[in-house]
């Protein structure tokens, strides 16, 4: 499989305001995102990981080193629109990326910039509200809907414009848990019956521990990065990041300074309590 | 509360009155604005009512909203009233002369006059917020002014901040609510005390909500661009503007009704 | 205990009269007493916030009574200004509330309204800010200076500030990361124990609520559906899952124990777990 988003020797500053120095951000990341793969970046407030996924759709763009987009350099300003049609945004807060004040309008809001026609544009909408599940509220006013909907229908607005990936940054930071969990099983499922790439940015253990891979970061640096089993059984770094395990892994962490000898790899309660009745059977 | 204003709201339907083209609804409604100014008298503004009341039932839209919408504007009607009732100074014998109160029978009939006049224009402008969903109504806006382009004017622009307000209205509202409640919580009063110090307790509330106001137009500016956001150019539209049998037919009724209004002022009725 | 808050057979209607017309809360009825540390759960449109809004006189209860200390707060206007103080109630994303030009004038808004002396004034602003963990130097600067966290400590400061013998938060955890998290809650709790304040938290977070209450109660629907210890409401967890609340994952982790048939009470917490776990493994051993 080839790769989507490819991060070389990605080094950023923020520029400073007046005379104070820039805050340095990242000095020398590399990442790549596999095709049709799901992502989740973790990490504390500040670590860097809403600067990366802006770097991937070229909001921000490096003071160093390169980002591939779909082999495009999202430096190269003749492929902006490309690559913002490649890869699509959905941000914390949904009201604040909603823009018309009708669920269906808003869909249309991003094919409508992409010029396309009256009866692709409607094809598009209509398919995209059925994907997140919001048909129904096809003729809504966004303001009344909760908040795991407005997530949604901001989602259903990117893949109106049919990328190959949509980047998620904290999208459920702002929800309660069913509209958590609405988000996550719609992102889930884009991805996996839509091969849809999904970079997923969370500082949220349960939603990491449901991606294919998961990616940690500290201080604009790559910790720690592998399948949620191996990263989430790394309990001691995660605490010295600031981070939690999943309480299945531990409490298993816990009970192994008891002198018990449990896998750290059971992030769903079913393992976790198969493993600790086998220990408490033996 | 706040949140409940009635604020340009939008009634969805499926009526003649709602399916026709928006830019049908804004052309009608300049002539039936015009048509009110020509009227002079009972039997026109007779025919402008039952012109309205006709055009309300057939949008079912519930007058009990239209009439609801008026109460914020009865102090003007009063205010109007008073000002013609007592200032229009009429030919014989005045009606009432009591201090220095003088009413003549012009007054009366020209304040009642006035008084329908407004009552028509607004619950006029109502029936077409009411039936037009806002974005139609940018829309329909958008393309009547499309030949100002050609003096510069930027219409897209334009259409596309009025439809962001409208989008961001009732979002903001209910975050003065929010606001409001905070800082109550921590003992602000914004009942008592001189003007002065009511000014001075709207600072508590206007900060918060213009910092708050900059943060989201900011986050909207990205999500937009994100969005492949290049301004009006090149840019396509979901929903055509259409004219179909029935805006003919709506124009037709517009021209009737503004030529009969017209006879009418000729013989003075 | 003497209860502080008592409430009784609360009922409150939105929009009363207009299609709109909504029940936000019906027959709601429980006592706090000082002290306490209490969690509030329920999801979105349960009641949550318009119960939070009640106790502090914020919104007048359309039937039944709000008792502070043994007094109506509606009973009388210098009552329900009263309640506003000794009932401190922080909202969701307290940070979006901050306007003054330096953090010191933000936190000491709250007692200037009270009409505190100025030295009581100044005592008050430094001792809440202390309590959520501000430096000197960070009262004199501007609060559009500092990050998502500090502001969200200055918020809650200035709410600690009118010391009130209720502290209520909705959320107050909302959006920060798990250190961030912890920090808050920790100046929380030391606000309790050092003022024998009560606390009622509302969250979304059943690990916070189970580690740190001792009372949860349980909205839904806009009842009052569960009021007892974690253990006793936690013990109801196949209701709790019905009603679309997340549960502990380590309750979670003991229900499938149950099921495969390992003879243990449910649990909330990780070091509760353990405790229970070793025991077990101890007695299977001795066998």
């Amino acid at each position: 499989m080839g790769e989507i988003i490819n991060v070389e020797h990605l080094a950023y500053t923020y520029p400073g305001v007046d005379d104070t120095p820039g805050v340095a951000v990242f000095k020398d990341l590399n990442l790549r995102v596999d095709a049709g793969s799901f992502v989740a970046v973790l990490g504390g407030n500040g670590c860097g990981k809403s600067t990366l996924a802006k770097h991937f759709n070229s909001i921000l763009l490096p003071c160093g080193g390169k980002v591939w987009v779909s082999g495009m350099d999202t430096s190269d300003e003749n492929k902006l629109i490309a690559i913002r049609r490649s890869v699509g945004m959905v941000f914390q807060n949904p009201d604040n990326q909603i823009v018309a004040n009708v669920v269906e309008e808003d869909v249309a809001f991003g094919p409508e910039n992409l010029g396309i026609s009256s009866a692709e544009i409607r094809r598009r909408v209509d398919h995209a509200l059925k994907q997140v599940g919001m048909s129904k509220y096809a003729k809504h006013a966004p303001h009344l809907l909760s908040g795991g909907q407005k997530q949604r229908i901001a989602i259903a607005g990117i893949i109106a414009m049919e990328p190959k990936c949509i980047v998620l940054d904290e999208p459920t930071a702002m929800l309660d848990p069913r509209g958590r969990r609405e988000v996550m099983e719609t992102v889930t499922k884009l991805n996996r019956e839509k091969g849809i790439t999904i970079v997923l940015i969370t500082h949220h253990m349960d939603e990491a521990a449901q991606a294919q891979r998961v990616v940690v970061m500290h201080r604009g640096e790559i910790a720690a990065d592998g399948k949620p089993e191996e990263v989430f059984s790394q309990v001691e770094l995660l605490h010295r990041l600031g981070l939690a395990a999943p309480e299945s892994v531990e409490l298993c962490y816990e009970l192994n300074r008891e002198g018990f000898d449990l896998p750290l790899d059971r992030l769903n309660e079913k393992e976790c309590a198969k493993a600790l009745f086998e220990a408490i059977q033996k | 509360m706040l949140k409940d204003i009635t604020l340009g709201q939008y009634f969805p339907g499926n009526s003649v009155v709602h399916r026709l083209d928006p830019r049908t609804k804004l052309i009608l409604l300049v002539v039936y604005i015009v048509a009110l100014f020509l009227a002079v008298n009972w039997v026109s503004y007779a025919v402008m009512a039952a012109f309205l009341i006709i055009a309300i039932k057939v949008s079912t839209i519930p007058p009990k909203s239209i009439v609801r919408g008026m109460k914020p504007l009865v102090m003007i009607l009063i205010f109007t009233a008073v000002l013609n009732l007592f200032f229009t100074a009429g030919e014989g014998e005045p009606l009432v002369d009591f201090w220095i109160f003088t009413v003549y029978a012009d007054g009366l009939k020209r304040a009642v006059l006035m008084v329908i006049r407004i009552l028509l224009l607004i619950s006029g402008t109502f029936l077409l917020t009411y039936t037009t969903s806002p974005i139609s109504l940018t829309d329909g806006l958008e393309s009547l002014m499309n030949p100002l382009k050609a003096i510069k004017v930027p219409v897209h622009e334009l259409s596309m901040m009025m439809c962001i307000a409208l989008r961001f209205i009732p979002t903001l509202i209910e975050e003065t609510d929010k606001i409001m409640a905070a800082q109550k919580a921590r003992g602000a009063d914004f009942e008592s005390g001189n003007l002065m110090d009511k000014a001075r307790a709207l600072v508590p509330i206007l900060v918060p909500l213009f910092i708050s106001a900059f943060r989201r137009a900011d986050e909207l500016a990205t999500a937009m661009e994100c969005r492949c956001y290049q301004g009006g150019e090149g840019r396509t539209k979901m929903k055509l503007l259409r004219y179909n049998l029935w805006d003919f037919e709506a124009f037709g009724i517009g021209a009737v009704l503004l030529g009969l209004i017209i006879v009418l002022r000729t013989f003075g009725l | 205990m003497e209860p502080i808050l008592q409430v009784q057979n609360l009922n409150y209607i939105y929009s009363a009269g207009t299609p709109f017309e909504h029940q936000a809360l019906q027959d709601v009825s429980f006592s706090v007493s000082r002290g306490e540390f209490i969690g509030i759960i329920g999801h979105t449109g349960s009641g949550k916030s318009t119960l939070m809004q009640q106790l502090n006189g914020l919104l007048k209860p359309t039937s039944g009574t709000i008792l502070l200390d043994g007094k109506d707060i509606w009973s009388d206007k210098k009552l329900t200004r009263q309640a506003r103080f000794r009932v401190g109630l922080v909202f969701q994303y307290p940070e979006y509330q901050l306007f003054e030009e330096t953090v010191y004038k933000d936190i000491a808004f709250g007692p200037k309204n009270m009409g505190l002396s100025y030295e009581e004034i100044d005592r008050r602003v430094r001792d809440a800010a202390a309590t959520v963990g501000l430096t000197e130097q960070q009262l004199q600067v501007s609060p559009f200076d500092l990050s998502g966290g500090q502001k969200r400590r200055v918020a809650i400061a200035g709410v600690i500030a009118m010391e009130p013998e209720v502290l209520i938060l909705d959320e107050p955890t909302a959006g920060l990361d798990p250190r961030g998290r912890e920090e808050i809650l920790k100046n929380i709790e030391d606000y309790r124990r050092t003022h024998n304040a009560t606390v009622m938290m509302v969250s979304h977070s059943m690990d916070d609520v189970a580690r740190l209450t001792d009372r949860l109660l349980v909205l839904n629907g806009s009842r009052l559906v569960m009021d007892g210890s974690p253990a006793e409401v936690f013990a109801r967890s196949e209701e709790l899952i019905e009603m679309g609340l997340n549960i502990p994952q380590v309750t979670r982790v003991f229900l499938e124990l149950k099921a495969m048939g390992l003879d243990v009470e449910p649990v909330y917490t990780i070091d509760q777990a353990v405790a229970v776990l070793k025991t077990l493994r101890g007695g299977a051993a001795k066998c």
